[in-house]
Formats: C-alpha cells, structure tokens, sequence
C-alpha cells in the first residue's frame, strides 16, 4: 500500500507546471535554489515549497556543499507514470499494425 | 519499397487535457480514410491484441453516431461511442467520444480530431483527443492499462492451468 501512495503521490507532484519545469531543470544537472528562483522567475518562498513537494515524493534528493543547498533529480518514482503511457502506447501501437495489415491488403487489391 | 512502420505509433501529452497520438502509414491516405471509417475494415484492427471485435457500427454523416464493441479475454465487453461533427474525407474527422466503461460515461465525453497529410504515397495520421478535465484524460490512458494487466493475468493463468 505505501508504494502505490508513493506512486498516485509522484504523479500529483509532477501535475503542477512549475514543478515539471524544475524537474526539466534538474534534468540536466545539479543546482542550488537560487537558479530556479533566476530561470523560473519566481520568488524563494515558492521555490521551497515546491521543491518540498518534489522531496517529499523523493522525485528531488538535496545535499549540502559549503552553505549550499543543492539539488538534484530522483527520476525513480517516475517510472509508473512512463510505463503508464507506455502501456497506451502499446495499445495503439497493436491497432495500427494490424491497420497496415488492413492497408496492405486494399493495396494488393487495388493493384489487381 | 515497403519501409515497415510497425511500432512506431507515438503518444504524447500536449496539455493536461489531451492525448495525440501519431503514426505515419505506408499508403496513400484515401486507403487509410477507408481503413479508419468502413466497419468492415475497422473490426480488422481495432481490437488488436485485446479481443475480438463483437461490432462496428459506423453511420459517416455529420450528427451521424458510431459505436464499437469488443469482447476482451476474461469475457468482458469493452465499448464506445460517439457522434461523427465535422467529415472531410479523406482529410479530417472530428468526432465526440464516450468510453462506456467510465461511471457516468456522457459526462466525460471526449472529442477526437483525425486529421490525415500524404507526402509521397505515406501518410501521417494525426489523432488529437481532447477531454472537458485531466482526470477523464487520465482514465482513458489507465482504461488501457487495466485491459493489458486483465490480459496478462489471464495469459498468467492459461501457463498455469498449464502447469
């Protein structure tokens, strides 16, 4: 029961905008507060408190360097979400192979 | 030349509302309109992978309705429906959208606009589907999930009635 929390919690997190917009930041690497308050124009207190958010799912692990905090992805609890939209993916992928099937046929006939 | 296309379907989520879903075909897109739109065709794939077809039912005017049924492993009836709103064959189709497996299923009607471009004897199909909140739009895509876990278990059990 706690992983699927885990799980519906991560997918909450990642609902919100200005998170998924810190997440692609992290994406590409470490970085203190201070870059998404600069990159995202917002102000500190909102940073914070979105990437509480993001810690508490553990998408966002922090660590200290000096008097720095830094931040950096988790990307682990994502994958639900991905293998989610995967399993569509799937799906519409068995539909439209058959569809060439289909397609190859009126080719065939109309070739004839 | 055939150049296959198999698996290459991609699905992406533009806004909190939509799905697209695209796919480029190797036809011209007059037999890709047909494919998509005659019933006798649609039941050749539309349940791949999840069932036999049971019915399509397909009335292709404006205001027109359709409606596809399919049987999926386990004996469950999988069904939607909708009304066709704007048809440009073989360019575009919009139509609404119900997936009657959802509670309360009217109100969580979608509209889904194909839209179909041929360059060079292949086409691209373009499916956009956009739905009234992201939680209709989330339990489309889960509906898919819950049928692949459905047949999973039953091909689960056949390996172990097997045993």
């Amino acid at each position: 029961m706690a992983r699927a929390a885990t799980t519906t919690d991560a997918f909450n997190a990642v609902a919100e905008l200005r998170r998924r917009q810190i997440l692609d930041l992290l994406a590409q690497g470490e970085r203190p507060v201070g870059d998404f308050v600069d990159l995202l124009g917002l102000a500190q207190p909102q940073v914070s408190k979105h990437l509480r958010v993001l810690r508490e799912v553990d998408l966002v692990r922090v660590r200290e360097v000096g008097r720095q905090r830094v931040y950096r992805l988790n990307p682990g609890p994502l994958k639900p979400l991905y293998e989610w939209l995967a399993t569509y993916e799937r799906r519409w992928n068995e539909r439209f192979d058959s569809m060439d099937d289909v397609l190859d046929d009126l080719k065939a006939k109309e070739t004839d | 030349m055939t150049t296959t296309t198999r698996g290459t379907a991609k699905v992406t989520l533009p806004t909190d509302l939509q799905i697209l879903i695209t796919r480029e075909f190797n036809a011209p897109k007059a037999l890709v309109w047909r494919a998509y739109t005659e019933p006798e065709l649609v039941k050749r794939w539309w349940g791949a992978g999840m069932g036999e077809m049971q019915s399509a039912e397909i009335d292709l005017r404006v205001g027109g309705t359709w409606r596809y049924v399919q049987v999926i492993p386990g004996g469950a009836e999988v069904a939607f429906h909708g009304v066709y709103r704007e048809i440009e064959a073989p360019d575009r189709l919009v139509n609404t959208e119900v997936f009657e497996g959802l509670p309360d299923p009217d109100a969580h009607t979608g509209l889904i606009t194909v839209t179909l471009a041929e360059t060079g004897g292949r086409t691209l199909l373009e499916m956009r589907c956009e739905y009234g909140d992201q939680e209709t739009r989330d339990a489309i895509i889960a509906s898919g999930m819950e049928v692949g876990l459905q047949r999973s278990l039953d091909s689960l059990e056949s390996v172990a009635v097997e045993l």
